[in-house]
């Protein structure tokens, strides 16, 4: 029996992992396409901004409206090269950008990679629970409800819409006033420990919860209704089991492909709680800069959650492959 | 819930006794009958097959009999019993002790029948685990291998670590089959086992399934085909609407059938002894056709061409794709046919043989990577599709699948009215004609309003073939038109077809995997594999006295009515 | 069987009126719905009618009071009552998610089509360009925009537009292509038509119906997201009613007086929960029209 190239490889002992290997590579490539376009967009955008930056730069520098000097205007222009041509410009935010410097905040005065670096992980850690909780509650939801003629499963959709369409800084809002306020349970504060973490969690995670649950329950009821079910049952599995060993796994597909985009939402998402608990994290670092037009932190913050983004779907569709063995890594 | 079961003489006890079995869903005023009255009785080592068209109830009769009829289901009878146990009291926990381990299942069509997501051996281990009979790990997966052997699965060890879609068609019901049978239930119960299947993968199921018989259990077989039930059963059931209409031991039924429909089913199953006649009975729009030719001058016959030569020729097509897994296939490797005025050419093949892809190429919807095909002699793959299109009118096809080739938003009058030559200006003058190939295709006009999702299989694909004659094509492509539709719906729509071949003139490239249409209705035929044309003749020459032994496997494996009765009463085409 | 002479109307599809006008239950969640968008319609038209107090009056003595009979939803620390301010706010926010809407759709039409309809390298090029856009959260790339064009209502409605039309774009180009795909279009093919005839006819209707909906359930999602931007002081600068502002204003009283942060917060959640309910109910309906 004669074997191609490619499964002498995959017979050898370590060759099965060249395929994961060349999968990723695939997958970086891209990823690094994604990234350099989304920091050539970053820097179109903001070169658009109007009026004179350096201008900008030192009534900031000064707390309010001054006449500067010609002088004074070149020393900023040539401080961070505003006085070059645009080309000259974005090649060097491209270079710099490798070197993982992202400039100097306007306002800070500090490097950007520094002051992100110091807040990021606490968005992090709060994005990743409210996932992890989203997907939490979707699943029982989903697999106690889904496809039932009770009232119950018939709330539980409704259910569903409603929480898919608040908005996390309204839920943020009711839970901080209801448990903080009238009940004096949990600290108003969101504190950088774990009971701080759970109010802000689950604001953030409900509406997740919502829509991946609406999403993997249309597909549970209609897997439920799939022959192999009807082979399993006539196998002695009772309803429970079916639903769990084997409707399950069919249904979160659709779920796992929306989890891609579902981190960029919860970034979004982290934004508007961090700010309603008045929590630490990337959140208020990027609101105060945004309103005080602080263009380099708010370039950096966004290119370093594209590039977190962009990794989070890399994995995301790592785990899409275990979960349906159907499609080859090719 | 158990009784003595040695009680009295277990040879003379049915294994499995049913009387008055009935079944409805929904409930009080909304309370719909789905089985009505079904009664029989089974032995060990017999076949018992039910039969009938969709919507007669078999397969809710063989759910309903392992306590699957679904949710909101009422089930009530007489007596439902096996071995003596009255089934009809189990709660579901002991119906779980009884699936699987007394009663067996098996669906139709592999492929979704088992979850494609869990590797092979899972699937048929399954039934082990759940009844507590799997020992350890390495005793389950010997026992499964075991398994695979039984229905003979080549290479069981790797096998059973595959997903399904890895696997043949063939190789995934015999794994499926093998699932079912891993407690070694006394019944099998197979719903369409081999519908999904080629002629010769099915014969080899059918082998297998008759083999599992002859080891003592007892099998009940649900079918549509009535040449697989004739030689597979011991007793037949044939029900319609939910009732049972006939029920007796197979030689009888199928050779003096006594109720009507037993008979007009037998009549409508097409076959070699067909040829030449109606299969339906007669609500012939053939009576309606005279009407149409009085003196118009615009009727629905082909423009005549003054070509003389065949109508359709190919010529050495060849069609190349590229698979998602980046390998080359070559789909059609090299066809060449003539199409001559008037004839009918059938194409058969299994899946996989190219039969569909050479339609595409024959309609310029693909072009060919070799080769080319002319039509009524001028060029017709190797021109641009502008100069294409004025000609596209003189050849029109009908699909298997007519509803997706509707626009869903349209209605019925619209679908055809699109079809119409554009020479008709008045609004007035295209309704008519509207109507007109309205009747010729037996629809009433009052269905000119309906959507397509508003009519029925046999009734869309009639809307298909008012469309396709619209134009007054002389070609019409048929790519599988009735392989979808029940035995009695299709009957009428080869009817149909060859009326308007008879009125018309058409001439139809027809294509199926079913010999037994092809037989009825070409006059040559193609025989496809693989790409290529392995025979090609006249119709009687090639299933007759096939010379290829691919012909020969094929035409083998086909089953054929057995017991055909004797029918001096044929009705004839007027 | 005589035809009938008749004369055919041409266009015979389902429009918007006649699956409202179908027959069937119209359930009660729709019916409260309903009246939810009109009294939020009517407080953008005509805000007078329906305010209690004028929105910008203040009332030193009456400051930061609870709600009451008087006072719906209480007063804020100026003495305006709350009530009212969320009333005359309306015209504002609806504006603001209108336009946004309106600008998202018709970026994601071009976008969506042209990579639907065009070959594989405009669809290529266009697909690239929207899984960039899609590598930004929603509220950065808005953000990206307030930081560079100033805070404003204008900004709000372009960052809101800009950021939800990727999706939107998706959603559209999926649609084209399986419309594209589509046994009648092949069919049509077969007939002769020529492909611009397929496009108008076949295709776009197919592929666009459902676009109604998709703005229906997108104003909604947009009057949030908006308020969003304003209630972390990135839109209209108070004293403006409009929603979002009315929630960055309420947030220093969150533990004196709560009604100040909810209540704007209750008018923005209702107002998008009936549009969602309504739109799923269309789309229910225009879905259970076509595919029954």
């Amino acid at each position: 029996m004669s074997m191609t190239l490619a499964a002498r490889i995959r017979a050898l002992p370590f060759g099965g992992a060249s395929r994961h290997v060349a999968w990723f590579l695939r997958r970086a490539i891209g990823g690094a396409a994604v990234l350099w376009a989304v920091t050539t967009f970053t820097f179109v955008v903001q070169s658009l901004m109007p009026g004179d930056r350096a201008l900008l730069i030192i009534n900031m520098a000064a707390g309010n409206i001054t006449n500067p000097s010609q002088a004074e205007i070149d020393a900023v222009n040539a401080k961070y090269g505003f006085a070059d041509p645009i080309a000259v410009q974005y090649l060097n935010y491209l270079w710099r950008l490798l070197h993982g410097d992202f400039g100097v905040s306007y306002q800070l005065h500090r490097p950007v990679i520094e002051i992100v670096g110091a807040q990021i992980l606490p968005t992090i850690v709060l994005a990743f629970s409210a996932l992890l909780t989203a997907w939490f509650i979707a699943i029982v939801m989903t697999v106690v409800l889904a496809g039932r003629a009770n009232p119950w499963a018939r709330f539980a959709s409704g259910l569903q819409i409603v929480m898919a369409t608040m908005p996390p800084y309204w839920i943020g809002t009711i839970l901080l006033v209801t448990f903080a306020v009238f009940l004096r349970i949990f600290p108003v504060e969101g504190k950088n420990s774990l009971i701080g973490l759970v109010l802000p969690t689950v604001a953030l995670a409900i509406p997740l919860a919502g829509f991946i649950g609406l999403v993997i329950q249309q597909e549970f009821v209609r897997v439920l209704e799939q022959p192999f079910v009807t082979s399993s049952r006539a196998r002695g599995m009772g309803d429970f089991g079916v639903r769990l060993r084997h409707v399950l796994r069919h249904a979160v597909l659709p779920g796992v492909t929306l989890s891609g985009w579902a981190v960029g939402s919860l970034f979004s998402g982290a934004v508007l709680v961090e700010s309603v608990f008045a929590r630490q994290g990337i959140g208020g670092i990027l609101v105060g800069a945004t309103s005080a037009r602080d263009v380099p932190l708010v370039t950096g913050i966004v290119v370093i959650s594209a590039g977190i983004y962009v990794l989070a779907n890399v994995l995301v569709d790592r785990a899409y492959l275990i979960i349906d063995p159907r499609i080859k890594l090719a | 819930m158990s009784r003595a079961d040695d009680v009295g003489d277990p040879a003379s006890r049915p294994l499995l006794r049913v009387d008055s079995l009935h079944v409805s869903f929904g409930r009080d005023a909304r309370e719909n009958a789905v089985v009505q009255g079904v009664s029989f009785s089974l032995a060990a080592g017999r076949c018992l097959a039910i039969v009938g068209e969709s919507g007669s109830g078999k397969s809710v009769t063989a759910r309903a009999l392992v306590g699957l009829a679904g949710a909101r289901a009422h089930v009530r009878a007489g007596a439902l019993e096996y071995r003596g146990r009255d089934l009809t009291k189990l709660s579901e926990r002991d119906w779980r002790r009884v699936r699987g381990k007394e009663i067996g299942f098996v669906l139709q069509d592999a492929l979704v029948s088992l979850d494609q997501l869990r590797p092979i051996g899972k699937e048929v281990g399954e039934a082990l685990v759940l009844h507590g009979e799997a020992g350890t790990r390495a005793e389950l997966a010997e026992r499964v291998i075991d398994l695979l052997k039984l229905v003979g699965i080549p290479e069981p060890a790797l096998k059973s670590r595959q997903l399904p879609h890895e696997l043949s068609g063939g190789q995934r019901q015999r794994a499926l089959i093998a699932a079912a049978l891993a407690l070694d239930p006394q019944i099998l119960i197979a719903d369409e086992p081999t519908t999904a299947l080629d002629a010769t993968v099915q014969a080899q199921i059918l082998e297998l399934l008759n083999e599992t018989r002859q080891r003592g259990k007892a099998l009940i077989l649900i079918s549509h085909d009535l040449a697989v039930v004739s030689r597979m059963a011991d007793e037949v059931l044939v029900m319609r609407h939910g009732e049972v209409v006939e029920r007796g031991q197979a030689e009888q039924i199928f050779r003096d059938p006594q109720h009507e429909y037993t008979r007009r089913l037998l009549d409508a199953v097409p076959s070699a002894l067909s040829r030449g006649t109606r299969l339906a009975p007669a609500s012939a729009p053939a009576l309606y056709a005279p009407l149409l030719y009085s003196s118009r001058d615009d009727d629905l016959r082909p423009t005549p061409t003054t070509a003389n030569g065949p109508l359709l020729r190919a010529e050495g097509l060849v069609k190349r794709f590229r698979g998602p897994d980046g390998v080359v296939r070559t789909v059609v490797g090299g066809v060449s046919f003539d199409l001559h005025g008037g004839e009918t050419l059938g194409v058969v093949g299994e899946s996989g043989s190219g039969k569909s892809t050479l339609a595409r190429l024959v309609l310029a919807l693909e072009r060919p990577d070799h080769g080319s095909v002319l039509l009524h002699g001028l060029p017709w793959t190797t021109v641009s599709e502008r100069e294409r299109q004025p000609r596209r009118r003189r050849i029109s096809v009908i699909y298997q699948d007519p509803l997706s080739s509707f626009d869903p938003r349209w209605t019925v009058d619209r679908i055809i009215d699109d079809c119409l030559d554009g020479a008709l200006q008045s609004s007035a003058r295209r309704a008519e004609r509207v109507d007109e190939l309205l009747d010729l295709v037996a629809l009433p006009t009052t269905y000119r309003r309906r959507r397509p999702l508003e009519l029925s299989g046999g009734q869309r694909q009639r809307v298909a073939i008012a469309r396709a004659i619209a134009s007054k094509p002389s070609i019409i492509v048929c790519d599988e038109p009735v392989s979808a539709l029940d035995v009695s719906i299709q009957a009428q729509v080869l009817d149909l077809l060859g009326d308007l071949k008879e009125q018309l003139g058409i001439s139809y490239i027809f294509i199926s995997h079913d010999l037994g249409v092809i037989h009825h209705f070409s006059d040559r035929v193609l025989v496809m594999s693989e790409g290529l044309v392995v025979e090609s003749g006249d119709v009687h020459d090639v299933f007759r006295r096939p010379q290829e032994a691919y012909t020969q496997r094929l035409v083998a494996a086909v089953p054929r009515l057995r017991h055909a009765r004797s029918t001096p009463e044929r009705r004839l085409a007027e | 069987m005589s035809s009938s002479a008749v004369t055919l109307p041409r266009r015979v599809s389902p429009r918007i009126w006649d699956t409202i006008a179908i027959s069937g239950r119209i359930p009660l969640r729709v019916y409260l719905a309903a009246t939810v968008i009109a009294f939020f319609l009517a407080s953008a038209i005509a805000p007078q009618l329906l305010q209690s107090h004028s929105a910008f009056k203040m009332d030193l003595r009456a400051t930061l009071q609870p709600p009451s009979f008087s006072h719906l939803f209480g007063t804020d620390q100026a003495g305006r009552d709350t009530y009212s301010r969320i009333v005359s706010g309306a015209r504002q926010s609806l504006s603001i998610g209108l336009g946004a809407t309106a600008l998202s759709m018709t970026v994601a039409l071009f976008l969506g089509v042209a990579a639907g309809l065009g070959g594989r390298l405009v669809d290529g090029a266009i697909s690239r360009f929207l899984d960039v856009l899609f590598a930004f959260p929603m509220l950065f790339l808005a953000l990206l925009f307030v930081t560079v064009f100033g805070p404003s209502v204008t900004t709000q409605i372009i960052a809101v537009g800009l950021g939800t039309a990727p999706g939107y774009a998706r959603m559209i180009r999926g649609q084209v292509l399986s419309a594209r795909g589509a046994g009648y279009v092949e069919a049509a093919v077969a007939l002769g038509h020529p492909f611009p005839k397929i496009v108008r006819r076949h295709i776009l209707p197919n592929a666009l119906h459902p676009l109604v909906v998709m703005m229906t359930l997108g104003v909604g999602q947009a009057v949030v997201w908006a308020s969003g931007l304003a209630f972390l002081g990135l839109g209209a600068a108070p004293p403006s009613p409009e929603w979002g502002a009315l929630l960055d204003a309420g947030r220093d009283y969150i533990t004196r007086a709560w009604w100040l942060e909810v209540m704007p917060g209750v008018a923005i959640v209702a107002f998008a929960l009936s549009v969602t309910v309504v739109g799923h109910h269309l789309q229910d309906r225009l879905e259970g029209r076509i595919d029954a």
